[in-house]
């Protein structure tokens, strides 16, 4: 378990990443299984068409929640280091996924899905490889313009300049791109499935898994082995003390924004391939989900929000695999509560003093 | 009240106006439910009869200007309650608008042919205040014991959840078309009926409700619990070690705040007689956020100035804007560089408002984060960093208390 502030443990890595791997898809089949049962007994679908219906909502709990994810790193890691909610992280991800919807578009037009598989890789690492950079330092230059001369002001200062940035950005992103839906093209054929028994499982789902997955490793491995990593964690357990040992407090600030911004864009990327529009309200609601996925993980903690993201995912697609899709909010919001009142430190989260 | 005032002291005895405003602060000071009353009336006939003099009455009529007022009052109204827990008891409240909600739907209920209930407007003002303060403490008391920054996710989760269950209950609320037909209040002795055609009433309803509002939150802020609040602000441990329950008194704080905000919903939705769920998003509560940081946070007077000034800007001079450009008669014209085209008479101002607002409430946090009307106490804790070195954080730490690095290290040791 990496968390931000306490020092990562290296002991055997391989060994704990097998154990982990099999909670993991053991909690997937827990799911399913879950699901499968739900399915039969709310909707009365008889067990061999639920089964199909439960395998194809968890690809999706798994595709959705691999957003999620890849956005509360973002707020966890900038929580972690400057113990600021960056309420404009979602909108930072809304921007991510309006320039990768631009980018693609560019390239490809009006065209359909590309069959050509070389090309696609090309494409989706073009988007990615242009999109990052961009939003990363994005979010860099937001914390250099905006919230590093707050950083020593009152706890409140930054909280409202933080919801101003994430509103400019949203009405920013209004006036380019005017108001509704702005559909992005298709790229990823749909009719590639991987077919389990009856269930037709979308080869994108898995590629998008498997990409914030790599992502994620890529994170954890950054932040557990080289020096800048290093130097993030100690800034986050100490910033005093770090600073003392010679770590640059600015360049690990902006370091961490400048990951979380990259992360984000990925997510955007991701969004647009998968749900084919872009909208500038888009960050606000994203934005609260991964937020409570990072509170759900304990916040500063990185596993953990990850974890948390699709934890999320299963619940909203659990809400809307039952039919309940128009109150998948209200769910999320009611988990975020019940987190912060009964375990405020969150399930993997270790305890920060709660001062005034 | 010949005797000088102690602030004066060190400095040469002032002569002419600037004794005559002395004297006036003081009396003011002295007399403060009294000077509010007195002030709000000069105001209120300022207010009648302005829009009958040349510069106003040229871009609306009579009707549309109290119209205009009485809707800048509900936002004045909101305005001075989310100062109560942003200004006075430092807590960030980003869901402000479900409260604004709760007591325009209570009202629905309660006089409407859709409920076929028709209560009396007046009693009404309190039950929808009431209702919404206490849901105010249903969400606060569970949150208010956590840290602040858990306090601002909260509420704008509920926020967002509020018009999200009001639309989604469409058996209850009839979702998205709202409840309409909703009951005006009942005709007053002396102004006659309430009309959509006549605003007048709402408009000396509205004058009447700032100004009782404003001498109770001016005595709350003078009294025993407004000093505790401030000191919850500065330094909540502190003010727990002087013997102050933080969480109660947060919480009153927090709960007289969503009172303020639903005795605001029940006008509004006597005054609009339609509530749907639309009315209430985001944009409200940031508006409103923004009204109180441009007013100056804390200071009650500069925090109502503020959105008044605030909501005429967005619903009267932005609309207005283009045609005044067009009849001065600027042309359209390219900036060189980038080869731009502008023409000032079509951009669509009103499109840019709530940029404007995001804009204007990063730079004021930058730049000048008390306000335009800042509280004296209020400046001088928000500039206080600047009174340290950058390099030297430590001494700001142990003078605020409140800034990160404290956390790992007080709370974490046993």
């Amino acid at each position: 378990m990496t968390s931000l502030a306490s020092p990562a443990s290296a002991a055997r890595p391989i060994g704990r990443g097998l154990r982990f791997g099999g909670i993991a898809i053991g909690a997937i089949i827990g799911y399913t299984a879950v699901l499968w049962v739900f399915l039969q007994l709310w909707t009365g679908l008889p067990s061999g068409p639920a089964l199909t219906v439960a395998i194809q909502q968890t690809v999706n709990a798994l595709s959705i929640g691999s957003i999620y994810a890849l956005i509360a790193l973002g707020y966890t890691m900038v929580y972690g280091i400057i113990e600021l909610i960056n309420f404009a992280h979602g909108d930072i991800f809304m921007v991510g996924a309006f320039v990768s919807v631009i980018f693609i578009g560019g390239i490809m037009g009006q065209s359909g899905p590309v069959d050509n598989i070389p090309f696609l890789i090309i494409l989706i690492v073009g988007a990615l490889l242009f999109t990052m950079p961009i939003i990363g330092i994005l979010n860099v230059s937001i914390e250099r313009l905006v919230y590093r001369p707050l950083r020593n002001a009152p706890r409140l200062a930054p909280l409202i300049t933080a919801i101003g940035v994430s509103y400019i950005l949203q009405n920013v992103a209004l006036v380019v791109a005017g108001s509704g839906d702005r559909s992005a093209p298709q790229v990823f054929p749909l009719s590639w499935q991987l077919r389990i028994g009856d269930a037709s499982i979308s080869v994108l789902s898995i590629f998008i898994f498997v990409l914030a997955l790599t992502l994620m490793i890529g994170l954890q491995l950054f932040i557990s082995r080289s020096r800048l990593g290093r130097a993030m964690r100690a800034t986050a357990q100490d910033r005093e003390a770090a600073a003392l040992m010679g770590v640059d407090q600015n360049q690990t600030i902006a370091l961490t924004f400048l990951l979380g911004g990259m992360l984000a864009a990925a997510a955007g990327v991701v969004w647009g391939l998968r749900f084919g529009f872009v909208r500038q309200d888009l960050g606000f609601n994203a934005g609260l989900k991964a937020f409570t996925s990072a509170v759900l993980g304990g916040i500063g903690n990185i596993t953990g929000a990850a974890i948390g993201g699709f934890v999320i995912g299963f619940i909203e697609n659990f809400a809307s695999a039952l039919g309940f899709s128009r109150w998948s909010e209200f769910l999320v919001f009611m988990v975020l509560t019940f987190v912060l009142i009964f375990k405020p430190s969150g399930l993997f989260g270790f305890q920060t003093g709660d001062r005034a | 009240m010949t005797a000088q005032p102690a602030r004066n002291a060190p400095a040469p005895p002032p002569s002419g106006l600037r004794a005559g405003l002395n004297r006036l602060r003081d009396v003011s000071d002295k007399h403060r439910s009294s000077t509010i009353v007195v002030a709000m009336a000069i105001t209120t006939v300022l207010m009648y009869f302005l829009p009958i003099i040349p510069p106003l009455s040229v871009i609306q009529g009579r009707g549309i200007w109290y119209d205009a007022f009485a809707n800048a009052g509900v936002f004045v109204l909101l305005a001075m309650g989310l100062n109560v827990v942003i200004g006075m008891a430092g807590l960030l409240d980003l869901g402000y608008a479900a409260f604004f909600a709760i007591g325009a739907y209570t009202y629905a209920y309660s006089n409407s042919p859709f409920s076929h209930t028709d209560l009396p407007f007046f009693p009404m003002l309190f039950v929808g205040a009431a209702v919404a303060g206490i849901f105010g403490i249903l969400l606060g008391a569970p949150t208010l014991r956590l840290r602040g920054d858990y306090l601002a996710i909260m509420t704008l989760g509920f926020g967002e959840i509020v018009p999200i269950v009001f639309l989604n209950l469409d058996r209850f609320t009839q979702g998205t078309n709202g409840i309409s037909g909703i009951y005006r209040p009942e005709a007053l002795p002396l102004f006659g009926p309430f009309s959509a055609i006549s605003p007048f009433n709402y408009f000396i309803v509205m004058v009447v409700i700032v100004t009782i509002t404003m001498i109770l939150l001016y005595r709350l802020q003078d009294s025993r619990i407004g000093r505790a609040w401030n000191a919850i602000r500065e330094d909540e441990l502190a003010a727990a070690a002087n013997g102050i329950n933080t969480v109660t008194t947060k919480l009153l704080a927090f709960s007289l705040g969503a009172t303020t905000s639903g005795l605001a919903g029940v006008f509004n939705a006597s005054k609009l007689t339609i509530v749907s769920p639309d009315q209430f998003l985001f944009t409200v509560s940031f508006t409103v956020l923004a009204m109180v940081i441009l007013g100056g946070m804390g200071n009650i007077w500069g925090v109502a100035v503020g959105a008044f000034i605030v909501y005429n800007i967005q619903v009267v001079f932005l609309k207005s804007i283009n045609g005044v450009i067009e009849t001065l008669g600027i042309p359209a014209f390219n900036l060189p560089i980038v080869n731009l085209h502008i023409d000032l008479a079509k951009v669509p101002f009103v499109d840019y408002q709530f940029l404007l607002y995001g804009v204007a409430v990063v730079l004021m946090m930058l730049l000048r984060p008390e306000g335009l009307f800042p509280n004296q106490r209020r400046r001088q804790e928000l500039h206080i960093a600047e009174e340290f070195d950058d390099g030297e954080s430590g001494e700001i730490e142990g003078a605020m208390g409140a800034t990160p690095g404290a956390a790992a290290n007080g709370g974490g040791t046993p």
